[in-house]
Protein backbone atom coordinates (compact mmCIF):
# COMPACT_ATOMS: atom_id res chain seq x y z
CA UNK A 1 0.00 0.00 0.00
CA UNK A 2 2.62 2.37 1.14
CA UNK A 3 4.37 1.54 -2.32
CA UNK A 4 1.11 2.64 -4.16
CA UNK A 5 0.68 5.85 -2.35
CA UNK A 6 4.17 7.09 -3.24
CA UNK A 7 3.87 5.86 -6.97
CA UNK A 8 0.34 7.83 -6.95
CA UNK A 9 1.86 11.48 -5.18
CA UNK A 10 4.92 10.76 -7.42
CA UNK A 11 2.87 10.81 -10.74
CA UNK A 12 1.12 13.80 -9.15
CA UNK A 13 4.12 16.26 -9.58
CA UNK A 14 3.85 16.96 -13.58
CA UNK A 15 0.58 17.70 -12.91
CA UNK A 16 0.93 20.24 -10.27
CA UNK A 17 3.91 21.77 -11.98
CA UNK A 18 1.87 21.78 -15.22
CA UNK A 19 -1.13 23.81 -13.14
CA UNK A 20 1.02 25.67 -11.80
CA UNK A 21 2.83 26.68 -15.03
CA UNK A 22 -1.01 27.57 -16.54
CA UNK A 23 -1.90 29.64 -13.68
CA UNK A 24 1.12 31.57 -14.27
CA UNK A 25 0.29 32.21 -18.02
CA UNK A 26 -3.44 32.80 -17.08
CA UNK A 27 -2.67 35.43 -15.26
CA UNK A 28 -0.28 37.04 -17.32
CA UNK A 29 -2.39 37.10 -20.57
CA UNK A 30 -3.76 40.04 -19.30
CA UNK A 31 -4.07 42.57 -21.94
CA UNK A 32 -1.87 45.66 -20.79
CA UNK A 33 0.32 46.87 -17.94
CA UNK A 34 -0.91 45.56 -14.63
CA UNK A 35 0.17 48.24 -12.69
CA UNK A 36 -1.46 50.76 -15.01
CA UNK A 37 -4.63 48.75 -14.89
CA UNK A 38 -4.49 48.49 -11.32
CA UNK A 39 -3.13 52.49 -10.55
CA UNK A 40 -5.73 53.67 -13.63
CA UNK A 41 -4.33 55.50 -16.79
CA UNK A 42 -3.56 58.90 -14.72
CA UNK A 43 -0.54 57.20 -12.81
CA UNK A 44 2.72 58.49 -13.08
CA UNK A 45 5.60 56.41 -14.32
CA UNK A 46 7.37 56.15 -11.33
CA UNK A 47 4.85 55.28 -9.33
CA UNK A 48 3.80 52.70 -12.04
CA UNK A 49 7.06 51.66 -12.21
CA UNK A 50 7.60 51.42 -7.91
CA UNK A 51 4.41 48.90 -8.16
CA UNK A 52 5.97 47.19 -10.85
CA UNK A 53 8.71 45.80 -8.04
CA UNK A 54 6.74 45.75 -5.64
CA UNK A 55 5.05 42.85 -8.02
CA UNK A 56 8.48 41.54 -8.88
CA UNK A 57 7.12 42.54 -12.51
CA UNK A 58 10.52 44.15 -13.34
CA UNK A 59 12.84 40.92 -14.04
CA UNK A 60 12.60 39.08 -16.81
CA UNK A 61 10.35 37.33 -17.25
CA UNK A 62 11.71 33.33 -16.61
CA UNK A 63 12.61 35.07 -13.09
CA UNK A 64 9.15 35.34 -12.93
CA UNK A 65 8.39 32.05 -13.09
CA UNK A 66 11.04 30.38 -11.42
CA UNK A 67 10.70 32.43 -8.36
CA UNK A 68 6.59 31.59 -8.78
CA UNK A 69 6.99 27.76 -8.96
CA UNK A 70 9.73 28.01 -5.93
CA UNK A 71 7.19 29.97 -3.58
CA UNK A 72 4.23 28.27 -4.25
CA UNK A 73 5.72 24.83 -3.82
CA UNK A 74 7.29 26.29 -0.64
CA UNK A 75 3.84 27.41 0.91
CA UNK A 76 4.21 30.77 -0.22
CA UNK A 77 0.80 32.15 -2.31
CA UNK A 78 1.86 35.85 -2.40
CA UNK A 79 0.16 38.66 -0.25
CA UNK A 80 -3.49 40.43 -1.66
CA UNK A 81 -2.26 43.58 -3.49
CA UNK A 82 -5.40 45.44 -1.87
CA UNK A 83 -5.45 44.50 1.68
CA UNK A 84 -1.88 43.49 2.03
CA UNK A 85 -2.16 40.30 4.42
CA UNK A 86 -1.22 36.96 2.87
CA UNK A 87 -3.27 35.11 0.50
CA UNK A 88 -3.16 32.40 3.66
CA UNK A 89 -4.75 33.99 5.54
CA UNK A 90 -7.51 35.36 3.76
CA UNK A 91 -8.36 32.10 2.84
CA UNK A 92 -8.00 30.12 6.09
CA UNK A 93 -10.25 33.17 7.71
CA UNK A 94 -13.40 32.07 5.97
CA UNK A 95 -12.58 28.81 5.05
CA UNK A 96 -14.25 26.76 7.93
CA UNK A 97 -18.01 27.82 6.00
CA UNK A 98 -16.93 26.81 3.37
CA UNK A 99 -15.86 23.06 4.54
CA UNK A 100 -19.17 22.61 6.42
CA UNK A 101 -21.10 23.60 3.08
CA UNK A 102 -18.47 21.22 0.80
CA UNK A 103 -18.71 18.51 3.09
CA UNK A 104 -22.31 18.78 4.23
CA UNK A 105 -23.60 18.73 0.59
CA UNK A 106 -21.26 15.92 -0.30
CA UNK A 107 -23.12 13.87 2.56
CA UNK A 108 -26.07 15.16 1.72
CA UNK A 109 -24.95 13.92 -2.16
CA UNK A 110 -24.34 10.54 -1.04
CA UNK A 111 -26.95 9.93 1.47
CA UNK A 112 -29.96 10.88 -1.30
CA UNK A 113 -28.01 9.62 -4.77
CA UNK A 114 -27.29 6.15 -3.56
CA UNK A 115 -29.85 4.50 -2.36
CA UNK A 116 -32.36 5.88 -4.62
CA UNK A 117 -29.73 5.24 -7.30
CA UNK A 118 -29.53 1.36 -6.30
CA UNK A 119 -33.46 1.74 -6.09
CA UNK A 120 -33.98 3.09 -9.49
CA UNK A 121 -31.14 0.22 -10.78
CA UNK A 122 -33.62 -2.44 -9.01
CA UNK A 123 -36.82 -1.68 -10.59
CA UNK A 124 -35.74 -0.92 -13.57
CA UNK A 125 -37.99 0.79 -16.18
CA UNK A 126 -40.16 0.44 -13.36
CA UNK A 127 -42.42 3.71 -11.86
CA UNK A 128 -39.23 4.48 -9.08
CA UNK A 129 -36.58 3.95 -11.68
CA UNK A 130 -38.42 6.48 -14.42
CA UNK A 131 -39.33 8.99 -11.59
CA UNK A 132 -36.03 8.64 -10.42
CA UNK A 133 -34.25 9.33 -13.92
CA UNK A 134 -36.65 12.26 -14.50
CA UNK A 135 -36.33 13.72 -11.13
CA UNK A 136 -32.12 13.44 -11.60
CA UNK A 137 -31.99 14.97 -14.86
CA UNK A 138 -34.12 17.82 -13.62
CA UNK A 139 -31.73 18.09 -10.67
CA UNK A 140 -28.86 18.49 -13.02
CA UNK A 141 -30.16 20.72 -15.04
CA UNK A 142 -30.87 23.57 -12.31
CA UNK A 143 -27.93 26.06 -12.02
CA UNK A 144 -27.27 26.62 -8.27
CA UNK A 145 -28.60 30.18 -8.19
CA UNK A 146 -31.52 29.36 -9.45
CA UNK A 147 -32.15 26.50 -7.19
CA UNK A 148 -30.80 28.79 -4.57
CA UNK A 149 -32.97 31.56 -5.39
CA UNK A 150 -36.14 29.35 -5.45
CA UNK A 151 -35.46 27.73 -1.86
CA UNK A 152 -34.64 31.04 -0.32
CA UNK A 153 -37.90 32.18 -1.94
CA UNK A 154 -40.07 29.36 -0.67
CA UNK A 155 -38.55 28.37 2.88
CA UNK A 156 -36.59 31.90 3.83
CA UNK A 157 -38.86 34.62 2.90
CA UNK A 158 -42.48 32.50 2.53
CA UNK A 159 -42.34 30.04 5.30
CA UNK A 160 -39.74 32.13 7.31
CA UNK A 161 -38.47 28.86 8.40
CA UNK A 162 -34.46 30.14 7.83
CA UNK A 163 -32.77 33.18 8.06
CA UNK A 164 -31.99 35.07 4.62
CA UNK A 165 -28.55 35.87 5.58
CA UNK A 166 -26.13 32.92 5.88
CA UNK A 167 -23.00 34.68 8.05
CA UNK A 168 -23.00 32.37 11.24
CA UNK A 169 -21.21 32.72 13.96
CA UNK A 170 -18.14 30.25 13.90
CA UNK A 171 -18.67 28.95 17.92
CA UNK A 172 -22.17 28.61 18.34
CA UNK A 173 -22.42 24.97 16.26
CA UNK A 174 -26.95 25.54 16.30
CA UNK A 175 -26.67 28.60 14.68
CA UNK A 176 -23.68 27.08 11.84
CA UNK A 177 -26.09 24.14 11.35
CA UNK A 178 -29.44 26.05 11.20
CA UNK A 179 -27.83 28.57 8.43
CA UNK A 180 -25.93 25.80 6.99
CA UNK A 181 -29.30 23.73 5.91
CA UNK A 182 -30.94 25.37 2.53
CA UNK A 183 -27.12 26.23 0.87
CA UNK A 184 -26.14 22.69 1.54
CA UNK A 185 -29.51 21.41 -0.01
CA UNK A 186 -29.36 23.82 -2.72
CA UNK A 187 -25.60 22.35 -3.44
CA UNK A 188 -26.26 18.88 -2.73
CA UNK A 189 -29.34 18.40 -4.90
CA UNK A 190 -26.77 18.37 -7.98
CA UNK A 191 -24.66 16.18 -6.25
CA UNK A 192 -26.92 13.24 -5.10
CA UNK A 193 -28.26 13.51 -8.83
CA UNK A 194 -25.20 13.10 -10.58
CA UNK A 195 -24.41 10.00 -8.02
CA UNK A 196 -28.47 8.74 -8.69
CA UNK A 197 -27.43 8.75 -11.96
CA UNK A 198 -23.93 6.98 -11.91
CA UNK A 199 -25.10 4.51 -9.24
CA UNK A 200 -27.88 3.74 -11.29
CA UNK A 201 -25.53 2.81 -14.45
CA UNK A 202 -23.19 0.92 -12.69
CA UNK A 203 -25.29 -1.13 -10.26
CA UNK A 204 -27.63 -2.21 -13.72
CA UNK A 205 -23.97 -3.05 -15.04
CA UNK A 206 -23.16 -4.69 -12.06
CA UNK A 207 -26.15 -6.68 -11.53
CA UNK A 208 -26.12 -8.23 -14.89
CA UNK A 209 -22.73 -9.41 -14.09
CA UNK A 210 -22.05 -13.52 -13.86
CA UNK A 211 -20.52 -13.44 -10.48
CA UNK A 212 -24.49 -11.58 -8.92
CA UNK A 213 -26.12 -15.13 -10.78
CA UNK A 214 -23.37 -16.79 -8.68
CA UNK A 215 -24.10 -15.05 -5.22
CA UNK A 216 -28.04 -16.06 -6.01
CA UNK A 217 -27.33 -19.53 -7.06
CA UNK A 218 -25.54 -19.82 -3.65
CA UNK A 219 -28.17 -18.79 -2.09
CA UNK A 220 -27.00 -15.84 -0.81
CA UNK A 221 -29.75 -13.46 0.43
CA UNK A 222 -30.71 -10.89 -2.15
CA UNK A 223 -29.83 -7.59 0.37
CA UNK A 224 -26.15 -9.05 0.86
CA UNK A 225 -26.14 -9.53 -2.82
CA UNK A 226 -27.24 -5.50 -3.63
CA UNK A 227 -25.07 -4.46 -1.05
CA UNK A 228 -22.29 -6.29 -0.76
CA UNK A 229 -21.43 -7.87 -4.39
CA UNK A 230 -23.68 -5.28 -6.24
CA UNK A 231 -22.47 -2.06 -4.54
CA UNK A 232 -19.11 -3.21 -4.36
CA UNK A 233 -18.23 -3.83 -7.71
CA UNK A 234 -20.09 -0.45 -8.97
CA UNK A 235 -18.83 1.94 -6.40
CA UNK A 236 -15.32 2.37 -8.81
CA UNK A 237 -17.26 4.85 -11.10
CA UNK A 238 -19.43 6.37 -8.14
CA UNK A 239 -16.00 7.41 -6.94
CA UNK A 240 -14.93 8.55 -10.10
CA UNK A 241 -18.05 11.07 -10.43
CA UNK A 242 -17.63 11.74 -6.77
CA UNK A 243 -14.01 12.98 -7.39
CA UNK A 244 -14.32 14.66 -10.57
CA UNK A 245 -17.90 16.11 -9.07
CA UNK A 246 -15.34 18.20 -6.62
CA UNK A 247 -14.29 20.76 -9.13
CA UNK A 248 -17.78 21.47 -10.24
CA UNK A 249 -18.78 21.46 -6.22
CA UNK A 250 -15.95 24.42 -5.79
CA UNK A 251 -17.61 26.23 -8.41
CA UNK A 252 -20.91 25.70 -7.60
CA UNK A 253 -20.07 26.93 -3.82
CA UNK A 254 -19.03 29.86 -5.30
CA UNK A 255 -22.80 30.95 -6.49
CA UNK A 256 -23.92 29.37 -3.69
CA UNK A 257 -22.06 31.95 -1.08
CA UNK A 258 -23.79 34.79 -3.49
CA UNK A 259 -27.12 34.12 -3.05
CA UNK A 260 -26.96 32.73 0.96
CA UNK A 261 -24.87 35.87 1.29
CA UNK A 262 -22.64 33.32 2.98
CA UNK A 263 -18.68 34.42 3.91
CA UNK A 264 -16.88 31.79 1.78
CA UNK A 265 -14.15 30.91 -0.92
CA UNK A 266 -16.28 31.75 -3.45
CA UNK A 267 -16.71 35.50 -1.59
CA UNK A 268 -13.32 35.96 -1.46
CA UNK A 269 -12.53 35.10 -5.37
CA UNK A 270 -15.68 37.71 -6.66
CA UNK A 271 -14.24 40.30 -4.08
CA UNK A 272 -10.61 39.76 -5.64
CA UNK A 273 -12.39 39.97 -9.35
CA UNK A 274 -13.71 42.86 -8.17
CA UNK A 275 -11.20 44.77 -6.84
CA UNK A 276 -8.64 43.53 -9.44
CA UNK A 277 -6.54 41.87 -7.06
CA UNK A 278 -4.26 40.00 -9.09
CA UNK A 279 -2.24 38.61 -6.96
CA UNK A 280 -4.94 37.11 -5.00
CA UNK A 281 -6.41 35.84 -7.21
CA UNK A 282 -3.04 33.80 -8.21
CA UNK A 283 -3.06 32.82 -4.76
CA UNK A 284 -6.61 31.42 -4.74
CA UNK A 285 -6.28 30.00 -8.25
CA UNK A 286 -3.22 27.63 -6.83
CA UNK A 287 -5.51 26.80 -3.83
CA UNK A 288 -8.39 25.82 -6.05
CA UNK A 289 -5.90 23.62 -8.70
CA UNK A 290 -3.94 21.89 -5.57
CA UNK A 291 -7.00 21.15 -4.10
CA UNK A 292 -8.38 19.17 -6.94
CA UNK A 293 -4.83 17.64 -7.51
CA UNK A 294 -5.31 16.70 -3.78
CA UNK A 295 -9.03 15.23 -4.51
CA UNK A 296 -7.52 13.19 -7.48
CA UNK A 297 -4.98 11.70 -5.38
CA UNK A 298 -7.16 10.59 -3.34
CA UNK A 299 -9.72 9.52 -5.41
CA UNK A 300 -7.05 7.28 -6.84
CA UNK A 301 -5.74 5.89 -3.83
CA UNK A 302 -9.69 4.73 -2.61
CA UNK A 303 -9.39 2.70 -6.12
CA UNK A 304 -6.51 1.26 -4.58
CA UNK A 305 -8.73 0.45 -1.79
CA UNK A 306 -11.62 -0.58 -3.52
CA UNK A 307 -9.97 -2.77 -6.24
CA UNK A 308 -7.08 -4.69 -5.60
CA UNK A 309 -6.42 -4.89 -9.39
CA UNK A 310 -5.64 -1.21 -9.38
CA UNK A 311 -2.76 -1.53 -7.00
CA UNK A 312 -1.36 -3.73 -8.86
CA UNK A 313 -1.25 -2.64 -11.95
CA UNK B 1 -13.39 6.64 -49.72
CA UNK B 2 -14.95 7.23 -46.15
CA UNK B 3 -16.76 4.38 -44.73
CA UNK B 4 -20.52 6.51 -44.11
CA UNK B 5 -20.75 8.18 -47.60
CA UNK B 6 -22.72 5.64 -48.81
CA UNK B 7 -24.60 5.24 -45.66
CA UNK B 8 -27.32 7.02 -44.19
CA UNK B 9 -25.52 9.41 -41.79
CA UNK B 10 -25.23 8.06 -38.01
CA UNK B 11 -26.30 10.71 -36.84
CA UNK B 12 -29.58 11.01 -38.51
CA UNK B 13 -30.32 7.41 -37.47
CA UNK B 14 -29.19 8.38 -34.04
CA UNK B 15 -31.44 11.40 -34.32
CA UNK B 16 -34.73 9.00 -35.29
CA UNK B 17 -34.19 6.38 -32.56
CA UNK B 18 -33.99 9.17 -30.33
CA UNK B 19 -37.12 10.70 -30.75
CA UNK B 20 -38.87 7.68 -30.49
CA UNK B 21 -38.31 8.17 -26.75
CA UNK B 22 -41.10 10.87 -25.48
CA UNK B 23 -38.42 12.34 -22.95
CA UNK B 24 -36.40 12.98 -25.79
CA UNK B 25 -38.88 14.58 -28.09
CA UNK B 26 -40.55 16.31 -25.01
CA UNK B 27 -36.95 18.59 -24.56
CA UNK B 28 -37.05 18.85 -28.95
CA UNK B 29 -39.84 20.66 -28.08
CA UNK B 30 -38.60 22.81 -25.28
CA UNK B 31 -35.49 23.80 -27.25
CA UNK B 32 -37.33 24.18 -30.47
CA UNK B 33 -39.81 26.46 -28.77
CA UNK B 34 -36.84 28.79 -27.24
CA UNK B 35 -35.01 29.19 -30.39
CA UNK B 36 -38.28 30.28 -32.39
CA UNK B 37 -38.71 32.61 -29.77
CA UNK B 38 -35.53 33.85 -29.95
CA UNK B 39 -34.96 34.05 -33.28
CA UNK B 40 -38.56 35.63 -34.08
CA UNK B 41 -38.57 37.93 -30.83
CA UNK B 42 -38.65 41.05 -32.71
CA UNK B 43 -42.34 39.61 -33.83
CA UNK B 44 -43.72 37.87 -31.47
CA UNK B 45 -42.35 40.77 -28.33
CA UNK B 46 -45.15 42.87 -26.94
CA UNK B 47 -42.46 45.84 -25.76
CA UNK B 48 -38.59 46.78 -26.73
CA UNK B 49 -36.79 45.43 -24.33
CA UNK B 50 -34.53 48.07 -23.18
CA UNK B 51 -37.66 50.45 -23.46
CA UNK B 52 -37.67 51.81 -19.49
CA UNK B 53 -41.20 53.37 -18.22
CA UNK B 54 -40.35 54.39 -14.72
CA UNK B 55 -44.36 54.67 -14.04
CA UNK B 56 -44.88 51.42 -14.51
CA UNK B 57 -41.92 49.45 -12.63
CA UNK B 58 -42.46 46.35 -10.67
CA UNK B 59 -45.26 45.26 -11.61
CA UNK B 60 -46.84 42.09 -11.37
CA UNK B 61 -47.75 39.85 -14.35
CA UNK B 62 -50.37 41.22 -16.40
CA UNK B 63 -52.50 41.96 -19.84
CA UNK B 64 -49.74 44.60 -20.59
CA UNK B 65 -46.70 42.83 -19.44
CA UNK B 66 -47.76 39.43 -19.47
CA UNK B 67 -44.60 38.68 -17.03
CA UNK B 68 -44.37 41.68 -15.10
CA UNK B 69 -42.20 44.37 -14.95
CA UNK B 70 -38.65 45.37 -13.50
CA UNK B 71 -36.98 47.91 -11.44
CA UNK B 72 -36.59 49.98 -14.53
CA UNK B 73 -40.08 49.63 -16.10
CA UNK B 74 -38.96 46.91 -18.81
CA UNK B 75 -40.81 43.82 -19.88
CA UNK B 76 -39.73 40.74 -18.33
CA UNK B 77 -41.47 38.61 -21.24
CA UNK B 78 -39.91 40.95 -23.82
CA UNK B 79 -36.43 40.56 -22.31
CA UNK B 80 -36.80 37.24 -22.11
CA UNK B 81 -36.91 36.20 -25.43
CA UNK B 82 -34.04 38.78 -26.27
CA UNK B 83 -32.30 37.28 -23.85
CA UNK B 84 -32.76 33.82 -24.97
CA UNK B 85 -30.51 35.04 -28.13
CA UNK B 86 -27.14 35.48 -25.83
CA UNK B 87 -27.77 32.31 -24.57
CA UNK B 88 -27.94 30.52 -27.79
CA UNK B 89 -25.60 32.20 -29.52
CA UNK B 90 -22.27 32.18 -26.89
CA UNK B 91 -23.61 28.72 -25.86
CA UNK B 92 -23.39 27.77 -29.55
CA UNK B 93 -20.25 29.78 -30.58
CA UNK B 94 -18.48 28.39 -27.67
CA UNK B 95 -19.64 24.61 -27.80
CA UNK B 96 -18.77 25.14 -31.89
CA UNK B 97 -15.08 26.66 -30.85
CA UNK B 98 -14.33 23.73 -28.63
CA UNK B 99 -15.80 20.64 -31.07
CA UNK B 100 -13.31 22.05 -33.52
CA UNK B 101 -10.62 23.45 -31.21
CA UNK B 102 -10.88 20.20 -29.39
CA UNK B 103 -11.95 17.83 -32.30
CA UNK B 104 -8.09 18.89 -34.18
CA UNK B 105 -6.47 18.17 -31.37
CA UNK B 106 -7.81 14.76 -30.36
CA UNK B 107 -7.75 13.46 -33.86
CA UNK B 108 -4.10 14.46 -34.28
CA UNK B 109 -2.94 13.65 -31.21
CA UNK B 110 -4.55 10.16 -31.64
CA UNK B 111 -2.99 9.95 -35.08
CA UNK B 112 -0.17 10.52 -34.32
CA UNK B 113 0.53 8.54 -31.00
CA UNK B 114 3.54 8.12 -29.24
CA UNK B 115 5.18 10.60 -27.08
CA UNK B 116 3.59 13.39 -28.75
CA UNK B 117 0.35 12.14 -27.75
CA UNK B 118 1.15 11.35 -24.50
CA UNK B 119 2.38 15.21 -23.75
CA UNK B 120 -1.10 16.29 -25.54
CA UNK B 121 -3.41 14.59 -23.45
CA UNK B 122 -1.49 15.34 -20.31
CA UNK B 123 -1.75 18.91 -21.39
CA UNK B 124 -5.54 18.28 -21.63
CA UNK B 125 -5.45 16.64 -18.23
CA UNK B 126 -4.38 19.63 -17.02
CA UNK B 127 -6.63 22.29 -18.66
CA UNK B 128 -9.87 19.18 -17.19
CA UNK B 129 -8.83 19.82 -13.73
CA UNK B 130 -9.68 23.53 -13.57
CA UNK B 131 -12.96 23.94 -12.33
CA UNK B 132 -14.85 24.92 -15.20
CA UNK B 133 -16.99 28.12 -13.42
CA UNK B 134 -13.55 29.46 -11.90
CA UNK B 135 -12.05 29.04 -15.09
CA UNK B 136 -14.49 31.04 -16.91
CA UNK B 137 -14.98 33.27 -13.93
CA UNK B 138 -10.79 33.92 -14.18
CA UNK B 139 -10.65 34.10 -18.26
CA UNK B 140 -14.05 36.84 -18.59
CA UNK B 141 -12.52 38.85 -15.40
CA UNK B 142 -9.20 39.49 -17.16
CA UNK B 143 -10.19 39.43 -20.38
CA UNK B 144 -13.61 42.00 -20.48
CA UNK B 145 -16.87 41.17 -20.36
CA UNK B 146 -17.65 41.17 -24.10
CA UNK B 147 -19.58 38.37 -26.04
CA UNK B 148 -16.51 37.31 -28.03
CA UNK B 149 -14.51 36.68 -24.28
CA UNK B 150 -17.62 34.66 -22.95
CA UNK B 151 -17.40 32.23 -26.07
CA UNK B 152 -14.01 31.74 -25.52
CA UNK B 153 -13.98 31.14 -21.76
CA UNK B 154 -16.71 28.89 -22.19
CA UNK B 155 -14.90 26.98 -24.76
CA UNK B 156 -11.60 26.94 -22.96
CA UNK B 157 -13.31 24.45 -20.32
CA UNK B 158 -15.02 22.55 -22.90
CA UNK B 159 -11.95 21.99 -25.09
CA UNK B 160 -10.27 18.79 -23.30
CA UNK B 161 -13.45 16.63 -23.31
CA UNK B 162 -13.97 16.96 -26.95
CA UNK B 163 -10.23 16.22 -27.23
CA UNK B 164 -10.39 12.88 -25.55
CA UNK B 165 -14.04 12.12 -27.40
CA UNK B 166 -11.87 12.78 -30.60
CA UNK B 167 -8.78 11.13 -29.59
CA UNK B 168 -10.02 7.28 -28.87
CA UNK B 169 -11.85 6.65 -32.00
CA UNK B 170 -9.00 8.40 -34.06
CA UNK B 171 -6.27 5.73 -32.55
CA UNK B 172 -9.01 2.60 -33.50
CA UNK B 173 -9.80 4.25 -37.04
CA UNK B 174 -6.14 4.23 -38.11
CA UNK B 175 -5.72 0.64 -38.04
CA UNK B 176 -8.32 0.15 -40.35
CA UNK B 177 -7.90 -1.00 -44.13
CA UNK B 178 -9.71 2.59 -45.41
CA UNK B 179 -6.60 4.41 -43.67
CA UNK B 180 -4.08 2.14 -44.69
CA UNK B 181 -5.64 2.42 -48.25
CA UNK B 182 -5.18 5.74 -48.27
CA UNK B 183 -1.29 5.59 -47.00
CA UNK B 184 -1.28 3.37 -50.11
CA UNK B 185 -2.04 6.12 -52.45
CA UNK B 186 -0.43 8.23 -51.20
CA UNK B 187 -3.25 10.58 -49.49
CA UNK B 188 -1.16 13.31 -46.95
CA UNK B 189 -2.04 12.83 -43.55
CA UNK B 190 -3.87 16.17 -43.40
CA UNK B 191 -6.42 14.79 -46.25
CA UNK B 192 -6.61 11.25 -44.16
CA UNK B 193 -7.38 12.78 -40.82
CA UNK B 194 -10.24 15.47 -42.30
CA UNK B 195 -11.69 13.88 -45.14
CA UNK B 196 -11.68 9.89 -43.84
CA UNK B 197 -11.10 9.51 -40.39
CA UNK B 198 -13.25 13.51 -39.61
CA UNK B 199 -16.65 12.07 -41.26
CA UNK B 200 -16.64 8.51 -38.98
CA UNK B 201 -15.88 10.48 -35.19
CA UNK B 202 -18.89 13.59 -36.16
CA UNK B 203 -21.76 12.03 -35.02
CA UNK B 204 -19.93 11.20 -31.81
CA UNK B 205 -18.74 14.90 -31.56
CA UNK B 206 -22.17 15.93 -32.40
CA UNK B 207 -23.67 14.58 -29.62
CA UNK B 208 -21.22 14.99 -27.28
CA UNK B 209 -21.85 18.61 -28.39
CA UNK B 210 -25.59 18.17 -27.37
CA UNK B 211 -24.89 17.05 -23.91
CA UNK B 212 -22.23 20.21 -23.37
CA UNK B 213 -24.60 22.85 -24.96
CA UNK B 214 -26.31 22.70 -21.80
CA UNK B 215 -23.29 22.98 -19.82
CA UNK B 216 -22.00 26.17 -21.36
CA UNK B 217 -25.97 27.37 -21.12
CA UNK B 218 -25.44 27.21 -17.49
CA UNK B 219 -22.11 28.39 -17.57
CA UNK B 220 -23.22 31.67 -19.40
CA UNK B 221 -25.64 32.29 -17.10
CA UNK B 222 -24.19 31.71 -13.90
CA UNK B 223 -21.54 34.09 -14.92
CA UNK B 224 -23.95 36.54 -16.16
CA UNK B 225 -25.52 35.94 -12.82
CA UNK B 226 -22.02 37.20 -11.10
CA UNK B 227 -21.79 40.00 -13.03
CA UNK B 228 -19.38 38.57 -15.79
CA UNK B 229 -22.08 38.55 -18.82
CA UNK B 230 -22.15 40.68 -21.79
CA UNK B 231 -23.15 44.06 -20.30
CA UNK B 232 -26.38 45.86 -19.48
CA UNK B 233 -28.58 47.50 -21.15
CA UNK B 234 -28.58 43.48 -23.13
CA UNK B 235 -30.71 41.21 -21.57
CA UNK B 236 -29.14 38.31 -20.48
CA UNK B 237 -31.26 35.72 -18.64
CA UNK B 238 -28.17 35.52 -15.20
CA UNK B 239 -28.51 39.08 -15.24
CA UNK B 240 -32.08 39.50 -14.91
CA UNK B 241 -31.64 36.77 -12.43
CA UNK B 242 -29.33 38.60 -10.48
CA UNK B 243 -31.51 41.96 -11.07
CA UNK B 244 -34.21 39.72 -9.61
CA UNK B 245 -32.40 39.09 -6.70
CA UNK B 246 -31.69 42.46 -5.86
CA UNK B 247 -35.29 43.26 -5.50
CA UNK B 248 -36.11 39.48 -3.83
CA UNK B 249 -38.60 41.01 -1.52
CA UNK B 250 -40.62 43.51 -3.52
CA UNK B 251 -40.72 41.32 -6.70
CA UNK B 252 -39.84 38.23 -6.10
CA UNK B 253 -41.24 36.93 -9.87
CA UNK B 254 -38.18 38.90 -11.36
CA UNK B 255 -35.96 36.08 -10.43
CA UNK B 256 -38.17 33.26 -10.78
CA UNK B 257 -39.45 34.09 -14.55
CA UNK B 258 -35.63 34.08 -15.59
CA UNK B 259 -34.56 31.31 -13.56
CA UNK B 260 -37.32 28.76 -15.05
CA UNK B 261 -36.10 29.77 -18.67
CA UNK B 262 -32.95 29.14 -17.85
CA UNK B 263 -33.74 26.02 -16.34
CA UNK B 264 -36.09 25.04 -18.99
CA UNK B 265 -33.60 25.48 -22.04
CA UNK B 266 -30.83 23.66 -19.94
CA UNK B 267 -33.20 20.66 -18.78
CA UNK B 268 -34.30 20.60 -22.84
CA UNK B 269 -30.97 20.56 -23.71
CA UNK B 270 -29.96 17.45 -21.29
CA UNK B 271 -32.83 16.04 -23.14
CA UNK B 272 -31.72 16.28 -25.85
CA UNK B 273 -28.29 15.30 -25.19
CA UNK B 274 -29.23 12.27 -23.25
CA UNK B 275 -31.94 10.61 -25.73
CA UNK B 276 -28.95 11.21 -28.52
CA UNK B 277 -25.76 9.65 -26.79
CA UNK B 278 -28.48 6.46 -25.30
CA UNK B 279 -29.54 6.24 -29.49
CA UNK B 280 -25.71 6.22 -30.47
CA UNK B 281 -24.54 3.81 -27.61
CA UNK B 282 -24.64 0.36 -29.06
CA UNK B 283 -25.18 -1.12 -25.31
CA UNK B 284 -28.11 0.63 -24.60
CA UNK B 285 -29.76 0.15 -28.34
CA UNK B 286 -31.67 -2.60 -27.71
CA UNK B 287 -32.97 -1.44 -24.15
Amino acid sequence: MIGFVFRRLIASIPTLLAVLTLVFIIVRVVPGDPALVILGDQATPEAAAALRARLGLDVPILTQYVRFLGNALTGDIGTSMVSGRPVFEEVGAVLPHTIDLTIASMILGIVVGVPVGIWAALHRNGVIDVAARLLSLIGLSFPVFVSGIFLLIGFALQLRWFPVIGQADLGDYGDRIHKLILPAITLGLVMAAYITRVTRSAMLASLSEDYIRTARAKGVPWRRVVWVHGLRNASLPVVTVVGLYVGILIGNSVLTEIVFNRPGLGKVIVGALNQRDYTMLQGLMVIYCFLIVVVNLITDLLYGVLDPRVKAA
Amino acid sequence: MSATLSQPSPLRRAAQRALANPTTTFGAVIVLLIVLGAVFAPFITPHDPTEQDIISRLQPPSVDYWLGTDQFGRDIFSRLLYGARISLVVSLGAIAVSIVIGGVIGMISGYVGGKFDLIVMQAMDVLLSFPSLILGLIVVALLGPELVNLVIAIALTAIAPFARIARAPTMALKERAFVEAGHALGYSHARIIFLHILPNILSELMVMGSLWMATAVRVEASLSFIGLGVKPPTPTWGGMTRDGFENILDAPWLAIFPGVAILLLVLGLNMVGDGLRDATDPKLRNE
